[in-house]
């Protein structure tokens, strides 16, 4: 149903992103790519794969951006601009409004653990979701006609047939940096929700209202090499040197 | 309000679970193959694999689009038009192999050195070396040359092991991390769990590296150093510990060669090397009886400084004397190297402070009892938690090699080599110099239809192992191991195809590759490489290089200059071995090796490469592929893999050995073993006990069980050298005081680059520094290895083409902004290609993505691919030769110790074009060869099992 | 934001003929005249055709059904179930005019109403979307109103001078005037696009805002996606202004000259349907790229991570 759901479901899962150490790798982007293309919904297409106009479906994609200091916090070396890794797919808004445009009641939050899905045999591919997402996290399909999205592996995170520790997204098990992480951010407790509070992980784009559930934490503060002091400078040359040196083996 | 759909969310991933090996680059992670209806369903991180625990990079996980790709091969190809012109036509393997034996036979009777057989981007140098030695050519080696030989002769005559895959930062316990010059490369997934967890705990990381991409982006702290000054900037660092007392002086005179003494008699022909005694062990000066002794004598407190009598009168000095004076020079001062590198004082000091500090100030200690080699109980490991990695920034220079000795040498200094928290060798690592053979391939080693007297690749001790002739002319047709590059462990494959063309040292016969784009992004001066595989003898019409043979699974540029192809299988359709007489995987913790084995069968006519080989051992009789009445005695790689033995009890694979599949490292042939690496994963993993695992250097329990493993038959200790002989006998050489001389014409190269202690000069390209004020270097992207990427449709979304970065202060000097197109210009040529602006770069350093411009046609791609008509690639810029100079000499755009290829010396300058949509230079179209790649227009892969 | 053609023809041509059906609906053409007649058949084609037009958009329009049942919360699903509301009035209407040349109040009121609300939930499907400031406002469904109004006035004004009714006359003032405040509405409407500061930024999507000036370094993909397809398309600054220029001109100024010869009578007859019709085209070109614009200068809040 497009409306989202009137109680606020008792389990917000979602994904925590640690922008401090994702080094764009894109195994994110892809193993997400070819979990989800034989899973749930439609193949993840791709349109022309060997020609000019390659283009295809993701559902998560990793950006790359230079931050210039501009008066704000001046990163280890003074001055130049540094780079930062951005892998973004849905976010699973408590907000979502996805879901409220949509017209078929194909677009849907779930009301036990608040995941984001399209209920693809709903879907009639207005691509008017995708619009309404400021994220960029919906693509349509061209093949299926279907609009994709992230679905934070419903079919993995509950399976039966997985072992306990690989009921987890498929891009969370395979970021080689552990930058991205899974767990419910309605339980104080949980892995996700500490590491919310203790690096103050934040919302991409507040100002559009759509309350995400996913979390991205920032880069950690810096230290300059220079902000650590010499040690006391000897000037007394190659003589002094050795005179130190033969005490020192003297204690040896 | 409809309700939710009930979804089924517990539906088995595919019908069956391979676990092998990945190959989609060279870091071995294992992983789980998920198989459905006869197809990868899905490809992860097998979670038991000790490389990558579970993870697995963008490559690994597009192993699907890998094994589909339009550009696989799909029979053995003769050539039947023109070289280059792309006209083959399909053959059987019958007639394939046939041809080979043929080419290869006659070969092997007139003169074996005419066979240059050389191997790129795989991972069986044991078996392709010990084939070429069986053959009797002088002219193999892999590719390490053009890879990164510097860091690992560097490694290896320093300190007994290297960076890169035989060596690993203690990842639990460093409590800093100092990554030198590297983007992406072997070992990816280690570095990056590790660089993970470190940061977490709360250790600082440190990059130096041009561009702040990637790990760089992730550091700490990042050192946008200018290329080529890396070891300026070790120097330094190595300047203010001498300067501040922070040595580990314990450490130095026990596992280093600080004592030894130095003859100091100049003019002599020993002027320089170590005094040694009559049994020729290195002497030392003990302190307390005052008299020269064997460094290896137990208990002696020796000299590390001042200035001693020897028995025949003349003086000698300790080595660590001469390393002190040199270093404490202040042109090593901060201040003074700041300009030069990029990087200010203040970083310069700062950085050396933080390695002080926590090497000595932040030391811990792991609490086991071991054993030296000396006999002596220490209580417990000392650890100085600074660790170090380094990679191809700092060895593709013409001064990396001494670069990374510097490195090493620091690493030494601070008493930071296999202790806890530092740098840590993995076995078979580590091995002394005297532990590796010498090279072979003199005249008198190799003769018609007889193997090789030896291995090809080695350590020559000094020049008088070189590979030269009476005339001291190189006998190799790479030169390795001549006075153009004496140390070049690795050999020099970069340089195989433009010797054989001008026929310089000799022309050859047959040119044999396996995996190696050579007619692209492999070689310096592309446009000339490919003009060198075209040419012909005016006076013949024979082509320069008459035949070349080339195996590759994937239709590339290089396979359209091959005369016979080969075509390989992909990596789940074959047998692989990761071997310790190769490149392991082994952790700093255990000893490891693992397989790859056929987890799908190949559609089409393809075989792996290493059967092919043992098959064509076979019809052409070499010894070990034979028994003495003719017959094969490998079946195949499989077969090999299992009942090989390279020396007795040591075969390929360490693990399951013995009848009983119980014995590790020797032990007998175990008809089974292949189905024990598979039931374990496709690995094999024996931990190190604690007491063997530090120190490994001198670590009796550790020597004995390398020993036991057959690493080496008897102990092979290491001791560090600081000061290294074996370059000193080169410059003797080259002054004329040290038989055998060295030619006139190498003198001035040989005494600018060997030098005993690191010293940095500045790399050769810096003599265009006016002309061409920039430099140009290229990072190797993470979604992509070397040129594969880009035939697979998942991973070529990412990197399609390549823009040219430039910093933002060349932009604003040349007004150029997004999307403008220049001409970039080296002494050598000129291309046209589409820049953006970066700020995240050393400011003189202007950079593009390693290989992903290809040649139109190539590679399964449409002709107008992005790849083809905006990528590009900077090798058209690299020159393969130095420029002339007056002697008449062909110099290579090497390393003059190592010859590695010096790719990232090149020098440009920049300027805005006209306007573009093309990148230039453009090729000739590549069409697929025999046929059409048939690409399909629209992908939907695993649309079968939608649910 | 792509301007897709299929919604262009979609929202001009059904924005146009329920304008149309609300002047059928107000009875301002003589229910028994040639000028009504046709004005029935025309209204409910131009409907008719954008709302196909509209399904060449869907990926799979054979579950376009499926889009009436969430007008709880959906104004694209409100449209699609008031679209077919009104298909009764609009119909019932088109009956009495055609077979019986009568105009029955309840009808046209109820077609009034439904036209209206049509159209409004038609702009709301844009307006009522935060991530794309430019239509994040009320003169949004003002303006899509008022062109439908003006439209209708304008096509039942040259109804109405090809049919002689006396009211052709009045009728193009009432286009004259709807002409007029439309295109004001829209340049309000513009200038508020231009001059509004965007909601979302580079700093904001990525968070990053506090550690500088973020650009894009590389993005995810080097080729063309759904997502920079659709919402990545730029139009030149000047380009842009000249093209809207051009649609004030022949979208706006031509109709209200031509109009305003009909309406003071300057032109009768035929030359008044000729004036007429000229004006409608014009008027029908200029929205069609007032429309394309409308699409073309809209930033959606996703280009900010694209660099924008």
């Amino acid at each position: 149903m497009t409306s989202l759901p009137a109680v606020a479901p008792a389990r917000k899962l979602g994904l925590v992103i640690d922008l401090d150490v994702c080094v764009g790798c894109h195994a994110c982007v892809i193993s997400c790519k070819e979990w989800n293309t034989g899973g749930y919904g439609a193949a993840l297409s791709d349109q022309d794969p060997y020609g000019a106009d390659v283009s295809g479906t993701f559902l998560n994609r990793v950006h790359s951006y230079e931050v210039t200091p501009d008066g704000g916090q001046v990163v280890g070396e003074s001055g130049q601009a540094r780079l930062i890794h951005f892998p973004k797919s849905c976010l699973h808004c408590d907000d979502a409004p996805c879901v409220s445009v949509c017209p078929t009641g194909a677009s849907y939050k779930r009301s036990a653990d608040g995941i984001v899905l399209v209920d693809e045999d709903k879907c009639i591919g207005c691509g008017l979701c995708a619009w309404a997402c400021p994220y960029g996290a919906r693509e349509l399909d061209l093949a299926a006609g279907v609009m994709k999205k992230c679905t934070l592996c419903v079919d993995r995170i509950y399976n039966e047939t997985f072992e306990e520790v690989d009921r987890v997204p498929s891009c969370v098990r395979t970021c080689p940096t552990n930058a991205r992480h899974y767990g419910d951010l309605a339980d104080p407790d949980s892995v996700v929700s500490r590491l919310v509070r203790e690096r103050d992980g934040i919302d991409l784009m507040p100002e559009q209202g759509t309350r995400p559930v996913n979390k991205y934490l920032p880069p950690r503060p810096r230290q300059p090499l220079s902000d650590t002091r010499s040690p006391v400078e000897n000037t007394d040359g190659a003589t002094g040197f050795f005179g130190w040196l033969d005490s020192m083996l003297d204690r040896i | 309000m409809t309700s939710e759909p009930k979804l089924a969310l517990s539906e088995s991933i595919g019908d069956s679970i391979a676990k092998t090996t990945c190959y989609m680059c060279a870091c071995r992670c294992g992983i789980n193959v998920h198989l459905k209806d006869g197809k990868v369903r899905y490809i992860e991180g097998n979670r038991d694999h000790p490389v990558n625990k579970g993870v697995l990079c963008a490559k690994g996980s597009a192993g699907i689009m890998q094994q589909y790709a339009p550009a696989r091969l799909r029979a053995p190809l003769l050539r039947t038009g023109p070289r280059g012109s792309n006209q083959f036509k399909e053959i059987s393997w019958e007639e394939a192999l046939g041809l080979a034996s043929q080419w290869l036979s006659s070969v092997r009777v007139d003169d074996p050195k005419k066979l240059a057989f050389f191997t790129g981007r795989d991972q069986s140098q044991s078996l392709t070396g010990f084939w070429a030695q069986q053959f009797g050519t002088p002219n193999y080696a892999a590719h390490g040359g053009f890879c990164s030989v510097n860091m690992a002769a560097a490694g290896i005559m320093t300190i007994g092991g290297a960076f890169w895959e035989f060596g690993s930062p203690d990842w639990e316990r460093t409590k800093l991390f100092v990554m030198f010059g590297v983007a992406e490369d072997h070992d990816s997934n280690p570095l990056k769990m590790g660089i993970s967890r470190l940061k977490k705990r709360g250790a600082r990381f440190v990059s130096v590296n041009p561009v702040r991409t990637g790990y760089s982006a992730i550091a700490d702290n990042w050192i946008g150093v200018r290329p080529g000054t890396d070891g300026l900037l070790i120097l330094s660092l190595i300047h203010l510990l001498l300067k501040w007392r922070k040595i580990d002086v314990d450490y130095l005179a026990r596992y280093s060669n600080a004592a030894w003494l130095v003859i100091d008699a100049p003019g002599a022909s020993d002027h320089g090397l170590f005094a040694r005694d009559s049994e020729g062990k290195p002497l030392v000066f003990e302190t307390v009886t005052e008299r020269m002794v064997a460094s290896d004598t137990a208990g002696a407190r020796a000299a590390l400084s001042g200035r001693y009598e020897l028995s025949d009168g003349r003086h000698a000095v300790p080595a660590f004397h001469l390393l002190a004076e040199n270093y404490l020079d202040p042109r090593y001062a901060p201040e003074t190297v700041a300009q030069e590198t990029g990087v200010d004082a203040d970083t310069i000091r700062g950085l050396a402070a933080e390695i002080a500090r926590i090497a000595f100030d932040e030391a811990i200690f792991v609490d086991q009892p071991w054993t030296d080699m000396h006999g002596e109980r220490h209580a417990g490991y000392v650890g100085r938690p600074v660790s170090f990695h380094a990679m191809r920034g700092i060895s593709a220079h013409s001064n990396g090699f001494e670069t990374a000795r510097a490195l090493h040498v620091l690493q030494v200094l601070i008493g930071a080599v296999d202790c806890p928290g530092g740098f840590r060798f993995e076995p078979p690592y580590p091995k002394p110099v005297d532990a590796h053979p010498t090279p072979h391939g003199r005249a008198e080693h190799f003769g018609s239809s007889k193997p090789l007297s030896g291995p090809h690749l080695g350590f020559p001790r000094g020049p008088e192992d070189l590979l030269v002739d009476a005339e001291g002319k190189p006998e190799r047709i790479d030169k390795a191991f001549s006075w153009d590059a004496p140390l070049s462990a690795h050999g020099l494959m970069h340089m195989v195809i433009a010797n054989a063309h001008a026929g310089d040292p000799y022309p050859i016969d047959v040119l044999f590759m396996y995996m190696a784009n050579m007619a692209w992004n492999s070689s310096m001066n592309t446009t000339g490489v490919i003009k060198m595989l075209e040419d012909k003898y005016e006076a013949t019409g024979e082509y320069r290089i008459p035949k070349i043979i080339y195996s590759d699974a994937y239709q590339s540029e290089m396979s359209a200059y091959a005369d016979l192809v080969l075509p390989d299988t992909t990596y789940l359709e074959r047998h692989d071995c990761i071997s310790l007489l190769d490149r392991p995987i082994s952790e700093p913790d255990a000893v490891q090796d693992a397989i790859r084995w056929p987890v799908l069968t190949p559609d089409r006519n393809v075989r792996p490469f290493q059967s092919v080989l043992i098959d064509l051992g076979v019809r052409l009789g070499l010894p070990a592929f034979v028994d003495s009445r003719g017959k094969a005695i490998y079946k195949d790689y499989a077969d090999y893999m299992v009942r090989h033995e390279r020396r007795p009890g040591i075969g390929p694979l360490a693990g399951f050995r013995g009848v009983n599949g119980d014995r590790t490292g020797r032990g007998a042939i175990n008809r089974k073993q292949l189905e024990r690496y598979i039931e374990n994963g496709s690995f094999f993993s024996e931990h190190i006990p604690l007491e063997a695992q530090f120190f490994k250097h001198a670590n009796r329990a550790y020597q004995d069980f390398a020993v036991r493993m057959g690493f080496f038959d008897t102990p092979q200790p290491v001791i560090f050298q600081l000061y290294q002989e074996t370059l000193q006998k080169f410059r003797l050489s080259a002054e004329g005081l040290r038989e055998p001389f060295a030619p006139e014409t190498h003198r001035d190269r040989i005494l600018n680059g060997f030098h005993p202690l690191p010293r940095w000069y500045p790399a050769f390209s810096e003599d265009d520094a006016s002309a061409f004020p920039y430099h140009a270097i290229t990072q190797r992207p993470m979604a992509m290895y070397h040129s594969w990427g880009s035939m697979n449709a998942w991973l070529r979304q990412i990197h399609t083409r390549n823009p040219l970065y430039v910093p933002g202060q060349i932009c604003d000097r040349h007004g150029l902004v997004d999307g403008d197109w220049v001409w970039l210009i080296s002494d050598h040529g000129r291309i046209k290609v589409e820049i953006l602006r970066t700020d995240a770069a050393n400011a003189d350093t202007i950079w593009t993505w390693n290989a992903i411009g290809k040649r139109a046609g190539a590679w399964g791609l449409a002709p107008n691919a992005p790849e083809a008509r905006r990528g590009f690639l900077l090798n058209h810029l690299i020159r393969d030769l130095l420029p002339p100079k007056a002697d008449g000499q062909r110099w290579s755009n090497s390393d003059p110790v190592t010859g590695q290829a010096a790719w990232y010396d090149l020098r440009v300058r920049i300027e805005k074009a006209q306007s573009g949509h093309v990148s230039e230079p453009q090729f000739s179209l590549l069409h697929y060869p025999a046929g059409d790649a048939d690409a399909p227009n629209e992908l939907r892969y695993g649309r079968e099992w939608t649910k | 934001m792509h301007p897709a053609p299929s919604i262009i023809v979609f929202t001009v041509l059904s924005g146009l003929g329920y304008g149309l059906a609300v002047m059928l609906g107000l009875d301002l053409l003589d229910a028994d005249s040639s000028a009504a007649r046709i004005g029935h058949v025309l209204a409910l084609l131009l409907i008719g055709f954008g709302l196909t037009s509209s399904l060449l958009h869907l990926g799979n329009p054979q579950r376009a059904w499926r889009a009436l049942s969430q007008w709880r919360s959906s104004w694209l699903s409100r449209e699609g179930v008031l679209a077919i509301l009104t298909f009764a009035p609009l119909l019932a209407g088109a009956w009495f005019s055609l077979f019986e040349g009568v105009y029955r109040a309840p009808v046209g009121i109820l077609s009034v109403a439904g036209s209206l609300a049509t159209v409004y939930c038609t702009s709301m499907i844009y307006a009522s979307l935060r991530s794309v400031d430019g239509w994040n406002t009320p003169l949004t469904s003002l303006c899509y109103l008022l062109f439908s109004l003006a439209g209708g006035a304008g096509l039942a004004s040259a109804l109405a001078s090809g049919a002689a009714l006396g009211a052709a006359g009045e009728l193009a003032w009432v286009a004259m005037a709807f002409v007029a405040i439309a295109w004001l509405a829209k340049i309000a409407w513009r200038r508020r696009l231009k001059s509004i500061v965007r909601r979302s930024t580079p700093e904001t999507a990525t968070g990053l805002g506090k550690l500088g000036r973020v650009r894009l370094f590389e993005p995810p993909h080097m080729t063309a996606s759904y997502l920079t397809h659709e919402m990545g398309f730029k139009v030149a600054r000047k380009h842009a202004d000249k093209l809207f220029v051009l649609s004030i001109i022949i979208g706006g100024g031509l109709p209200i000259i031509l109009f305003g010869l009909v309406a003071m009578g300057a032109a009768d007859g035929n030359t008044a349907t000729a004036l007429g019709l000229i004006a409608a085209i014009g008027y029908l070109s200029g929205v069609f790229v007032e429309r394309w614009l409308f699409f073309a200068e809209a930033r959606h809040a996703v280009v900010s991570f694209y660099g924008s």
